[in-house]
Formats: structure tokens, C-alpha cells, sequence
């Protein structure tokens, strides 16, 4: 699926890997959650990135001890509805600093795009197909937020502030 | 409006409708092919054949982004009459009760 | 864009050139959105949430776009435009909601960014009246008026209203969130059925703080919210908001879409648990970044403005010799005027329940004298009620009969606030996709039987709300007397409830009996006003006769019949 970065497609260095395929150890590589924790010994002395893939449900405090391990968490959205991701993201970044990278996998619009970056992810996984002007144009359409924010905005007041693009 | 008479000896027989996506005005799928806006004017089913008609209807309307909603609902014709069973339906086909001046009924 | 500001004086938040582009922006996003959806880019399924969060639903007939009237505040300027908006693409009437709304019946999908368009010229908008996100939030339609009041609620609830627009992390809720809000000793908004109510108040040292309840709301599990913290101080408002949306938006149920709202969360977690919770998360957020400073409330004040009242005295001479002469204009007064906070002025509701009416609408025509009045009378500003009628808050006391006299020269001076003709109904199978039941057909025919307005009066505050389905929009279960339409085999049936209270003493109404038929229902509602009469103590309301009772007499006499 295109991955989508800064409003574009970008080239994905990361492999995701099935539960039950072995993980390559010379490239970045995303396992999932309960993989990680049914496996973790297994990751010892790696040398190539690893990524953590985690459901809608497992929220930022359950992988915070071990986000030092990780250079990449995806958060997935079983359906665009389902919002959890958003405060995972958000919980992640805020409460427990985490610089690397937050990706959406799974089901995700560009009309989330904006919200996704405000809440402190930096790539999404597009679905097939999809139109790339639709995201490139998430990034401009609205200019104006109300909200304190991840996504570095010029603040005009606590409530208000200027989105840059 | 009357409620529906179990007594009453007249087939049940099934309709397909949706909402036009545009503009969301109450359709029916009309016999052949396409879309109308009265219930008299759409093609009616047998229970058996409604779940096939319904499948490509939906198919199409969807595909082509022309309805949304497509579902089947039953009716009776009572002397010449097409009735839809439940009230809801009636209401989609007519109009509101509480305004006989709008929607279908007021066009009729 | 051909922008008209609202007066200067009207009392209403004055939109910034930064508000508007928002707006503006908004618009064109959804324009696109549209055409992303009539294009096939966007799937039906992924294009309802966006379509929803723009107040924009399907309904049995057409589409119904729901446009968002802030905490129930308007101007002459903007109902203008709903009239005119009404006219242009519906069909020459509006419906005012339970949540201080106002929705058309008969929009066309195609035409709905041209309304958003037209709607932000004079600073509206169509934004968050429906969705899983923060809903429009709704106060006391005498808010900034009424003579009890101790905070003005509207400054907080604008600054929720920005807030929540577009809010990053809480648009893709779990389910949709109501939030209320009362600045008065008194309960005018129902603030304890609701996801989230606040009564902001003073402490001794005249600082503004709120109490917090949360988990109330109706729909098919009624629940009266809990209080959660007893002062939040103005300055962590928005923090200790947004620590319970997180805890809602982590923690709320998404599997079941009847036990996703935050009721549910408190309901299973507890009081307790669920207030550690949300303490846990405030004091994690409480800090600089979401503190509400002193100055940015002062700010969004200042953008009020205020009317500019005059000196003036409460009974003045014409007035009182206008009620001594008139005795329908004295009714009037007596029902639906309301004490204001500055004297010689009055709060006047305008009933959109005439005996034998469709409750809360309005045709285009009405709207526009409605505007005319609200600009000749009450400062070009007005209000919606959740009781869905109109509200000149700030009318001169010795133009009341003026007032009067044009408004019962258009059948709109009916004087049953607050009465039993003065009936909630939601739209029901009508006009709703969700209905089970007709409302509307039993609201006309209850006003209608009940009709004669000394009867009212002599009957006394009692309300009737009545809803379609068991989400619960005409608010039955806090009606004194509740009523809920049901689908029994195809068969249109009502079920009453007695009791029901939305005020400081909120309850939920009890199940009197078996559902009965609409015809029924208006003759049971009779016999329980004839029980009630007929055993009430001096000064007693129905629901304090109903208390001291109890339901026996009631139900006896309800299904004696039967």
C-alpha cells in the first residue's frame, strides 16, 4: 500500500512482517505487538531497525516501557472511525516523548490526514488507489485550528492558532 | 393512515427503492432497467426473484454512484392500489402526513 | 465573500477575519468532499462521517442539513438568511431542534456546499451537528438575561464551541458527544442528561469555576449524570475537558454501538474509577498548554459586546395598564415573559406550539417577522430553546404589547410556555430515518384537545415530550409526562412514562402501563391531567402531586378502560 509522508508518496524502507514469518535482520522491519512480547528475547542484539505494529486497542501506556526498542510504532485503525489511534499518538508523543517514527496502518482517509499530523504521527498508509492530490491538499485546505497542537502551529491564542503547511 | 390488515387475501410482493444519491429523493428500480420516482410507476417482485433483482440494483446504483440505501420492502396491491406493509414505506412513497401539501403525494 | 456582520451591539460573539476564513475554508473543504464523493472517490460508507460532521443526514425523504445555532444564540441577520436560505433550496420552512438547532427537510446533496456558502456570509455554519464528534453545545435560552443568573454561560460556551471545532484528537469518537452548559442557580438545559454538564459558577472570592457531570443521557439507556468534580477552576476548564474526552475516546465501548456512549464508560467503570481516571489524566495535561487564561476569556468576552441597555424601571405605567386592559395580554406575560437582570426589561418567548401545530417549525415568512421584531425589540438578537421555540431576550418592558400585538396578529402569540400545549416532539416517522412511531400527528392532537389557554393555565407547568424511537430526541423521559412511539408488528403504538424532570431535580420518568394507540394516548393523557386536578394541593405542580400520590391513581385510571 502507498505510503504517505509530508503529502506525498514516499518509498516504504520498512517491511512489515507476519506473525509467524521470520524477520529479516539486515532491513527495518515492523512485528507485531504480541509478537514483541511472546518474542522479545529473540530481538536482542539486532542491529537493523525494528517497528511495532499495535491494534486500536492497545493503548500508548501498555508499549510505553519498551518504546526505546522501537524506531517505528504503527498504530491501526481496524476502520477510519475508530479514533483510539488519534489519542495513542497523541499519549506517545506528550506523556512518554517519543521522537520516532508513528505510522496509521490500516484503514485511514486524507481527510484525516491534518488530524493524524496533529496528534503527532508522521506517515499513514494510503489505501490502494488512492489519490495522492487528495492528501497534498489535506495539508493546505484548512489554515486555521483551534487547539493546542503536535504539529508546531503559531499560536494566535489558546484557542486559536495558524497552521503552517 | 390504515394499519395493515392481516386479514387481507392480496400477495405480499416486494419493491426495490433507495435514495438518489444528488439529491436524495425517494427511487424505485422500474421494471427493465433505471430508476422512477413513484411507487406505480416501479417494478414489483415475487419474494424469490426480489433478492436477485436486489443484488444487481445494488451493484449498479452503487458502482455508478447514482443511489444509496438500496433496499427491498413489501407491499400489497389492494384494488389497483400499491401499499406498501409498513408505515414507514407508505411515508417514504407519499410524503410526510403531517404536510399532505409536500413531497410525492403533493406532486400527484 | 460578501460578508454582513452582525450588529455591534447585538450581544452575539463578532466573528475575527480568522474566524471566517475558517469557515470559508471549511466550505470549500466539504465542496470537495462532495465532489469526491459524486466522483466515486470516496465510498458512501467513508463519506457519511464527513457528510454527518457538516449536519448533513439522510433522511426518509430528501436530505436534511442540520445548521448549527452556537449555544442557541442568533441574530435578526441570520435568521434572515435561514428564511431566505428556506425559501431558496427547501421548501419555505425550518424546524427548530431539542438542541437548539435549526434543520431543513427537503436539501438536495448537490446544492449543500452553495447553502454552506450563503450560511457563512453571515457567520454560520452547518459544523459538528452531527457525528461522533463534540456536538453543538446548548445552555439556557435566557443565558446573559435571566435575572438568576450568576456566570454568563455563552463566553464558555463559545469557548468550547471553538475548542471543539475540528479538534485533532476527538473527531472519531467512539459516539457522539453532547455537552451543556447553565450559568444560573437554576437548570434550564437539562445538564444532567447530557455526555457532559456544567454549572459554572462563583466561589466566595468571586472567581468563576464549574462542576462537572458526567454520564447522563437519554436514548434507550437513560442515565443521570454523575458529579465528577465539584470545581474546576476557570483556568483548567479546557484541561479537565479534554482529560475526559481522552478517557471517553481510550476507554469507550466501540463494539456495540448502543453501549458506546460515555454513559456506558461510567455506568461500567463506576463513579469512582471513572473519576480517578479522568483525575489521573488532568493532572498529567493540567500546565501551560491548555491553561485558559484570564485574558483569552476577557478577549472572547469583549467580542460579545452586549446590548446597550437603558436606565430604566421594572412595571412601568403603560405596561401595567396594557395587562389591566388587555386580559390575553396579561395571560401572555403571565406564561411566557421571564424576569431579565436589568430592570424595566423582560425575556418574551415566542411559542412555535399553536394548538393543532407542527412543534418547532417556522416558515420562512415567520422567521423573517420573527427577524423584524427581534430588530424593532430585543437588540437584532435571539434565541432557539431546547423547548423549540424562539426567545427576544432583552425587550423593554413598556414595548411588550407592542410586541404582543404584532405577534398574535400572526398567530404567534400562543401563551403556553411552559404548559402542556407546549410539547417537545422530534420530527418522528415523519420525516426520520430512524423513527419507529409518529410524533408530530400526537403533539397536534394533545395541543389540540388541551387547547384553551385558561385551561392551561389553570393546569399549570407540565411538560409533554414526545419522541419517535428510543433515541430519545424529543427528551420523553424527562417529560413530566413522556411519551415513545413503537412499532408493535407494523402498528403505531405509544408508551407513556410520569415523572420524568429535566430541571435540578432531575429524574426519569417511570412506565405507567402497556403501550397504548395514538387515540389513546391523547385520552390518557386527559385522564392523567384529570387525576392530577383533581388531587392537587394548593400551589402543587403536577409532578409534586404525582410524587405525594404516587402512580396508582394514575395508572387506574389510564387502564380502567382496559
Amino acid at each position: 500500500m502507498p505510503l504517505i509522508k509530508d503529502g506525498r508518496i514516499v518509498e516504504d524502507d520498512w517491511v512489515a512482517v507476519a506473525d509467524g514469518e521470520p524477520v529479516p535482520a539486515d532491513r527495518p522491519a515492523i512485528v507485531t505487538f504480541e509478537r514483541w512480547q511472546a518474542e522479545r528475547a529473540s530481538f536482542d542484539g539486532r542491529n537493523a531497525a525494528l517497528g511495532v505494529r499495535v491494534k486500536s486497542g492497545t493503548l500508548a501506556p501498555a508499549i510505553a516501557p519498551d518504546l526505546d526498542r522501537f524506531a517505528l510504532v504503527a498504530i491501526e485503525f481496524p476502520k477510519f472511525r475508530d479514533g483510539r489511534g488519534f489519542s495513542t499518538a497523541r499519549e506517545l508523543r506528550e506523556r512518554f516523548g517519543y521522537q520516532g517514527e508513528i505510522r496509521a496502518v490500516g484503514h485511514v482517509i486524507p481527510d484525516q490526514y491534518r488530524f493524524l499530523l496533529r496528534t503527532g504521527f508522521t506517515s499513514a498508509e494510503a489505501p490502494e488507489n488512492t489519490n495522492p492530490e487528495s492528501w497534498a491538499h489535506a495539508l493546505t485546505e484548512i489554515t486555521v485550528a483551534f487547539q493546542p497542537s503536535l504539529d508546531d502551529p503559531q499560536p494566535l491564542s489558546l484557542l486559536r492558532r495558524r497552521l503552517g503547511s | 393512515m390504515a394499519l395493515s390488515d392481516k386479514s387481507r387475501n392480496e400477495a405480499v410482493l416486494k419493491a426495490i427503492t433507495a435514495n438518489r444519491l444528488r439529491d436524495g429523493e425517494v427511487i424505485f428500480l422500474a421494471p427493465g432497467s433505471g430508476w422512477v420516482e413513484r411507487l406505480d410507476d416501479a417494478a414489483l417482485f415475487e419474494d424469490s426473484a426480489a433478492e436477485t433483482a436486489l443484488a444487481a440494483a445494488k451493484a449498479q446504483a452503487e458502482g455508478e454512484q447514482f443511489a444509496v440505501d438500496v433496499y427491498t420492502f413489501d407491499l400489497r396491491v389492494v384494488d389497483g392500489q400499491r401499499v406498501p406493509v409498513k408505515t414507514r414505506e407508505r411515508i417514504r412513497a407519499l410524503g410526510p402526513t403531517v404536510r399532505i401539501d409536500l413531497g410525492k403525494q403533493a406532486a400527484a | 465573500m460578501n460578508h454582513i456582520a452582525p450588529g455591534r451591539n447585538a450581544g452575539v460573539y463578532s466573528y475575527d477575519d480568522i474566524d471566517r476564513r475558517f469557515v470559508a475554508e471549511r466550505v470549500e473543504q466539504f465542496r470537495a468532499q462532495v465532489e469526491r464523493r459524486l466522483s466515486g472517490e470516496l465510498t458512501e460508507d467513508e463519506f457519511k462521517p464527513l457528510r454527518l460532521m457538516n449536519g448533513l443526514y439522510l433522511q426518509l425523504h430528501a436530505y436534511m442539513l442540520r445548521i448549527a445555532v452556537p449555544y442557541g444564540v442568533l441574530t435578526a441577520q441570520q435568521l434572515r438568511k435561514l428564511a431566505e436560505i428556506g425559501r431558496k433550496y427547501d421548501k419555505g420552512y425550518g424546524h427548530f431542534t431539542t438542541r437548539q438547532n435549526l434543520q431543513f427537510n427537503w436539501i438536495k446533496l448537490e446544492d449543500t456546499p452553495a447553502i454552506l456558502h450563503e450560511l457563512a456570509e453571515v457567520d454560520m455554519h452547518a459544523l459538528q451537528t452531527s457525528g461522533n464528534c463534540v456536538r453543538n453545545v446548548t445552555t439556557d435560552q435566557f443565558v446573559g438575561a435571566a435575572r438568576d443568573e450568576v456566570v454568563d454561560g455563552r463566553v464558555y460556551a463559545e469557548i468550547l464551541r471553538q475548542w471543539t471545532t475540528l479538534h485533532p484528537e476527538f473527531t472519531f469518537l467512539p459516539r457522539k458527544f453532547k455537552i451543556a452548559i447553565m450559568g444560573s442557580d437554576a437548570d434550564r438545559a437539562a445538564i444532567r442528561v447530557h455526555d457532559v454538564g456544567v454549572f459554572a459558577k462563583r466561589n466566595e472570592r468571586g472567581e468563576v469555576g464549574f462542576t462537572f457531570y458526567v454520564g447522563g443521557g437519554l436514548g434507550r439507556s437513560p442515565f443521570i449524570g454523575k458529579l465528577v468534580r465539584d470545581w474546576v477552576p476557570e483556568e483548567d476548564f479546557v484541561a479537565y475537558l479534554e482529560a475526559i474526552l481522552r478517557v471517553y475516546n481510550q476507554y469507550g465501548r466501540r463494539d456495540n454501538i448502543y453501549k458506546a456512549r460515555i454513559k456506558i464508560l461510567v455506568h461500567e467503570l463506576g463513579q469512582e474509577k471513572f473519576t480517578q481516571e479522568v483525575e489521573e489524566e488532568f493532572a498529567r495535561l493540567r500546565g501551560p498548554k491548555y491553561r485558559l487564561a484570564p485574558e483569552v476569556v476577557d478577549e472572547i468576552r469583549r467580542r460579545f459586546g452586549g446590548p446597550a441597555y437603558e436606565t430604566l424601571t421594572d412595571e412601568p405605567e403603560s405596561f401595567q395598564a396594557a395587562k389591566a386592559a388587555n386580559p390575553d395580554f396579561a395571560r401572555w406575560v403571565a406564561v411566557n415573559v421571564l424576569a431579565h437582570k436589568v430592570p424595566g426589561y423582560a425575556a418574551a418567548t415566542i411559542s412555535l406550539k399553536p394548538a393543532g401545530g407542527i412543534p418547532g417549525d417556522a416558515t420562512s415568512e415567520q422567521m423573517e417577522l420573527i427577524a423584524d421584531l427581534a430588530d424593532a425589540h430585543s437588540f437584532g438578537e435571539l434565541r432557539v430553546s431546547h423547548a423549540q421555540n424562539l426567545v427576544l431576550a432583552h425587550v423593554r418592558q413598556d414595548e411588550l404589547f407592542t410586541l404582543w400585538t404584532a405577534l398574535e396578529a400572526n398567530g404567534l402569540g400562543t401563551p403556553n410556555a411552559g404548559l402542556i400545549g407546549d410539547i417537545i416532539a422530534c420530527p418522528g416517522l415523519d420525516y426520520c430515518a430512524l423513527a419507529n412511531a409518529r410524533s408530530i400527528p400526537l403533539a397536534q392532537a394533545i395541543s389540540a384537545r388541551f387547547a384553551d389557554p385558561a385551561r392551561q393555565q389553570t393546569i399549570g407547568e407540565l411538560g409533554i415530550k414526545i419522541s419517535g424511537c428510543i433515541n430519545a430526541c424529543g427528551h420523553h423521559h424527562v417529560g413530566a409526562i413522556g411519551i415513545l412511539g413503537v412499532d408493535k408488528k407494523g402498528e403505531e403504538f405509544y408508551q407513556i412514562t410520569v415523572g420524568g424532570d429535566p430541571t435540578l431535580t432531575t429524574a426519569i420518568g417511570d412506565i405507567l402501563g402497556p403501550a397504548v394507540t395514538a387515540d389513546e394516548t391523547v385520552d390518557a393523557i386527559e385522564a392523567i391531567v384529570e387525576v392530577y386536578l383533581s388531587n392537587r394541593h394548593d400551589g402543587e405542580r403536577f409532578i409534586d402531586t404525582l410524587k405525594r400520590v404516587g402512580h396508582g391513581p394514575f395508572k387506574e385510571r389510564v387502564y380502567a378502560a382496559h
